[in-house]
């Protein structure tokens, strides 16, 4: 990791793991130790000074750790979602086409991908009036249910789920949860941090302890 | 994906006399991809801007075009008349002054039904229905077709500058500092605007800009430059979310939080 004046900070060394297709694997472990570092690696918003990121794209094996830039895009749009933990606004742009968006990316045509993104936020319990606003003035639980439709809309094979439930309440959780798990029946790969005790419990195959890659601890 | 490069870059360098306008810079540009460069004032940027859309001839090095028919065409060793034939169908130029990419003092419809004029459309009716279509994409109010652009506000001019550009369904655009000098809600109309056109169209775009957050906004991938080299470069949301090299880490982090 780099912050500034060129200062180096070790976060995470010799991480080494793999997910199955169906399989939710569930990263644990405290505060600050790495765990959405991890994930920013897999989708590429960090870069990987050592090691190998393998995932099938297109019938193939590629490298994301080295992988151009266009590269990296192609695979976000065919094979790798994410739902990070902020909304990133676009000014001007309704929520309902946020949410479309992706599957549009996809060769969808306008029409059925904002109906299946109606379909969505009509699950997730956002209000139809707020459909058409953009999200910039939501609340964070409506901003994450927009970012939770958005990465759930499409069939990618793999999905980064950073803290989807942490502002939401218990109705909204347990959608969430069966949303999980109906992406897993379906054969998705999915690597996610959750604080929440319980929905961890209802989703996670497997927890991996991210405290064991510190690399303090291997200088210890 | 497409599996060649649009625009091929290759170790090109900018002197004037002795000072260093760009230099060793390369890289490739594939049909689709949207390309910011960053830097303070003074780093280059705009000089290698030139660079590539031959407003500048380069010192040394090569830039190389991928032509409609198939060929790589080097950009230097072009005749006069086919770069400006270029320039006017293939390539459009967004400047940050409006004034210096439009014609003030003809009609809105006019500056746009230009550029279709330029590659031998004749038919009046036509051309005005393609400007009126424009228009209304840019969303300027068709009542304002016969209207010159000096009666325009700013935001309102930018806008028919990217229009005049865009109607000739051009392949490459060069954008220098597209949204700089423009009220911040001027600006975020301007940059939705631009980012649908870039998505719709498939444009390849190569935008010079000091703003971080318009890089964010548009582009794919991203080269911060400093003092005439490119210092860093790669994905738009790495370079800005894990930046390596000690400036570009300065440039993020000096962003103002709203």
């Amino acid at each position: 990791m780099h912050l500034r004046d060129g200062i180096r900070l070790p976060v995470v060394a010799d991480v080494s793991f793999s997910v199955k297709a169906g399989e939710c694997v569930v990263l644990g472990g405290p505060s600050g130790v790495g765990k959405s570092s991890i994930l920013k690696m897999l989708y590429g918003n960090y870069g990987v000074d050592e090691g190998q990121i393998l995932m099938e794209h297109d019938g193939r094996l590629v490298n994301l750790a080295a992988a151009e830039p266009r590269l990296v895009l192609e695979v976000r749009r065919a094979t790798l979602g994410y739902v990070s933990q902020f909304l990133r606004v676009v000014p001007r742009v309704s929520a309902l086409d946020i949410v479309a968006e992706p599957l549009q990316a996809r060769g969808v045509g306008s029409e059925e991908a904002r109906e299946r993104a109606a379909e969505l936020l009509a699950r997730l319990n956002l209000p139809k009036e707020l459909w058409a606003l953009p999200p910039a003035t939501f609340s964070g639980g409506e901003q994450q249910r927009v970012n939770i439709a958005r990465g759930f809309i499409t069939g990618h094979k793999i999905l980064l789920l950073d803290e989807p439930t942490a502002s939401l309440d218990a109705r909204n959780r347990t959608v969430v949860v069966d949303m999980i798990a109906e992406k897993k029946a379906a054969g998705t790969a999915l690597v996610g941090i959750f604080h929440d005790e319980e929905v961890r419990e209802a989703v996670a195959d497997r927890i991996i302890d991210v405290s064991h890659f510190s690399p303090r601890k291997h200088a210890a | 994906m497409s599996a060649v490069p649009l625009l091929k870059v290759n170790d090109i360098s900018k002197f004037y006399g002795n000072r260093i306008g760009c230099r060793n810079v390369s890289f490739e540009l594939y049909p689709g991809e949207v390309l910011a460069i960053v830097g303070e004032s003074g780093s280059g940027k705009t000089t290698l801007l030139s660079c590539l859309s031959t407003r500048l001839m380069p010192t040394s090095g090569i830039v190389e075009y991928h032509m409609r028919d198939g060929q790589y065409r080097d950009l230097a060793r072009m005749a006069e008349a086919e770069r400006r034939f270029l320039m006017r169908t293939d390539w459009g130029f967004v400047h940050q002054n409006p004034a210096e990419g439009l014609r003030m003092t003809v009609s809105a419809g006019a500056n746009v039904g230009e550029r279709l004029m330029a590659i031998g459309d004749r038919h009046y009716g036509k051309i005005r229905v393609a400007a009126k279509d424009w228009l209304a994409r840019v969303e300027i109010d068709d009542g304002r077709i016969d209207d010159q652009p000096r009666a325009f506000s700013g935001g309102m001019r930018q806008r028919l500058q990217i229009a005049r550009n865009l109607v000739t369904s051009p392949r490459l655009v060069f954008m220098d500092e597209p949204t700089g000098g423009l009220d911040v809600s001027v600006q975020a109309r301007l940059l939705d605007l631009l980012r649908g056109l870039v998505h719709d169209l498939g444009l390849s775009a190569i935008i010079v800009t000091h703003d971080l957050a318009v890089a964010r906004l548009l582009s794919h991938r991203m080269m911060v430059m400093k003092d005439g080299a490119v210092i860093e470069q790669g994905l738009t949301d790495r370079v800005l979310d894990d930046p390596r090299e000690p400036y570009t880490q300065l440039l993020v982090s000096s962003i103002l939080q709203v």
